[in-house]
């Protein structure tokens, strides 16, 4: 017996985004976005931070209580979007929905690096919204700035 | 009791997920239903699906006797004194909310308490947390020992002259204790309180002898029984019920209405406004047949020894945290080394097993336990100890997928 379908799900890039979170933390200062969101149905939790200058993500940091799907999620995510423009962050935070959600995604059109190794939560529907938590955070965020301005 | 034979009972019981023979552990989330619910139900839409306590036509009646029928077996399922305290609601939330909305903030004011316990389901903290803020009680919790029970003298502490209410679960959702309710009745009722029981975890599992226990109002759910979804039971003491304001105003509920006023029908019928939930009272109505046929006490003894089993074989796997009491109901809850409760269920479920993962419905007692969620394997009458150890085997391999990647 083994776990085979598993691993389609934590492949090793994942488990170590989990294990050594990239950006985690909290951002000095109080010019940056701050973002709680939470998943009601099973408590996981994002405190994401970001810094948006002449419309680029200068920097992005978070803190959380989760599973490795979105916990590793919310690392690679930090890492992605950090130097892109808020309409990039945006454009990737579609295609990663729809990644995962099992649709087709050009990923010619914009380079997903690590993230691309989270395709496999679209096998696992009950665990989608682990993995658009902090995305979801992000977008919330992006969407209040451009409000405010 | 032959619970293999039981198990083919329950058609979603005999079917593979994953590639895996289903073994269904989550049974406090709601129970499977078994074949005489399902053809009762069938019964009742291809037969006599017709409106009750209206009309007189045949079908009118049929379904009427019918529906009226269950409330007569829900009464001597839970021996209460009479059909008049037996209210047929959506389940267990509304039932609570009836009683918060209907009975509480009539009679709560400043300085009065609504006393609670840290291991209550959400629907049994909010409804309390509402009338709280609306009428200025003050909300109070009996603490919670380290193995997850209370003590008498907690409750006779946090109990005074000041409490109206005390609401209590029977058995925790989450940690399966079983709280000593016809002790708190007592220690209530001396200060002049009303008790009510979240009676969701127990009802299923144990006799329910409401005079006994003697709470004022038990309330409980009929899914997790074998009945359909949708359908719930609020019981109340003909004294309480008669002092409770329905909170659904309608048809159904009504005596005589006039242009700007109207009176309400008696109980029980006076809280249940618009069209009842007709096809979940009579399902639930078969599903106590069912569970009676067999024998409470003999469900309760089923589920006391595979959870004894459970307990035991789950102690043998390394690094696993099992929370609440040894003297619990039929569930355990628990994590596993550092591996989160979600990455556990999904592991379980590529093996075709069932478990609950999260916070329960229950987040003050997962800030007690300090944790942000845990995995719970809850058991009913058609669990055999086959199902543990199956259970048993996937968390040793979870453990060392993910001791592997980690």
């Amino acid at each position: 017996m083994s776990f085979d379908n598993l691993e389609t799900l934590y492949r090793q890039v994942i488990m170590d985004h989990y294990k050594n979170p990239r950006n985690r933390g909290t951002l000095e200062g109080d010019d940056s976005l701050t973002i709680d969101m939470n998943n009601p149905t099973c408590g996981d939790s994002i405190h994401l931070q970001m810094k948006i200058e002449d419309g680029k993500v200068a920097d992005a940091k978070f803190e959380g209580e989760g599973c490795s799907i979105s916990m590793s999620s919310a690392s690679m995510m930090t890492q992605a979007i950090k130097g892109k423009t808020v309409e990039e962050a945006l454009e990737m935070s579609k295609m990663f929905s729809d990644m995962v959600q099992g649709k087709e995604i050009d990923a010619d059109e914009i380079e997903l690096g690590d993230i691309v190794a989270l395709q496999g939560v679209s096998k696992f529907p009950a665990r989608i919204k682990c993995a658009t938590l902090a995305w979801k955070a992000m977008e919330k965020g992006v969407q209040e700035d451009q409000k405010e301005e | 009791m032959d619970v293999k034979e039981l198990k083919q009972l329950f058609p979603v019981l005999n079917q593979e997920v994953n590639g895996h023979p289903l073994v269904y552990l989550d049974s406090a989330a709601t129970s499977q239903k078994p074949i005489p619910v399902l053809e009762k139900l069938d019964e009742y839409y291809r037969g006599y699906n017709s409106n009750v306590h209206r009309g007189v036509h045949t079908l009118g009646t049929r379904a009427t006797d019918e529906y009226e029928g269950s409330r007569e077996k829900v009464r001597k399922f839970i021996n209460a004194r009479s059909t008049k305290e037996v209210i047929f609601t959506r389940g267990t939330t509304t039932s609570i909310n009836m009683i918060a909305y209907g009975y509480a903030r009539h009679r709560l004011k400043e300085g009065d308490e609504i006393v609670i316990t840290p291991m209550e389901h959400h629907s049994n903290i909010i409804p309390w947390q509402q009338a709280a803020k609306a009428t200025g009680a003050e909300l109070k919790y009996i603490p919670l020992q380290q193995d997850g029970t209370i003590t008498l003298e907690d409750a006779k502490k946090m109990i005074t002259e000041n409490t109206k209410i005390v609401a209590i679960t029977h058995v925790s959702n989450v940690l399966g204790t079983i709280n000593p309710i016809k002790e708190i009745s007592d220690i209530a009722h001396r200060k002049g309180a009303v008790v009510v029981v979240d009676g969701a975890q127990s009802t299923p599992h144990m006799k329910i002898d409401v005079r006994d226990l003697g709470c004022d109002f038990f309330t409980f759910s009929g899914h997790k029984m074998c009945g359909p979804t949708g359908v719930g039971v609020l019981y109340g003491k003909e004294k309480v019920l008669e002092e409770m304001e329905p909170v659904e105003f309608g048809g159904e509920m009504i005596d005589f209405v006039e242009m700007y006023d109207s009176t309400w029908k008696e109980l029980p019928w006076k809280f249940e406004g618009g069209t009842p939930i007709i096809a979940g009272a009579i399902g639930l109505g078969t599903a106590i047949d069912f569970l009676e046929d067999i024998g409470l006490d003999e469900i309760s003894r089923h589920e006391k020894e595979l959870t004894r089993y459970a307990m035991d074989q789950l102690k043998t796997i390394d690094g696993i945290q099992i929370y609440g009491p040894e003297e619990r109901g039929g569930l355990v809850t628990f994590n596993l080394d550092e591996i989160h409760a979600h990455d556990v269920s999904t592991a379980l479920d590529s093996e075709g097993i069932a478990i609950r993962a999260g916070h329960h419905c229950a987040q003050p007692l997962m800030r007690w336990l300090n944790v942000s969620s845990t995995a719970r394997a809850s058991f009913y009458l058609y669990n055999s100890e086959e199902d543990i150890d199956k259970l048993v085997v996937a968390l040793r391999k979870t453990k060392e997928f993910f001791g592997d990647v980690f």
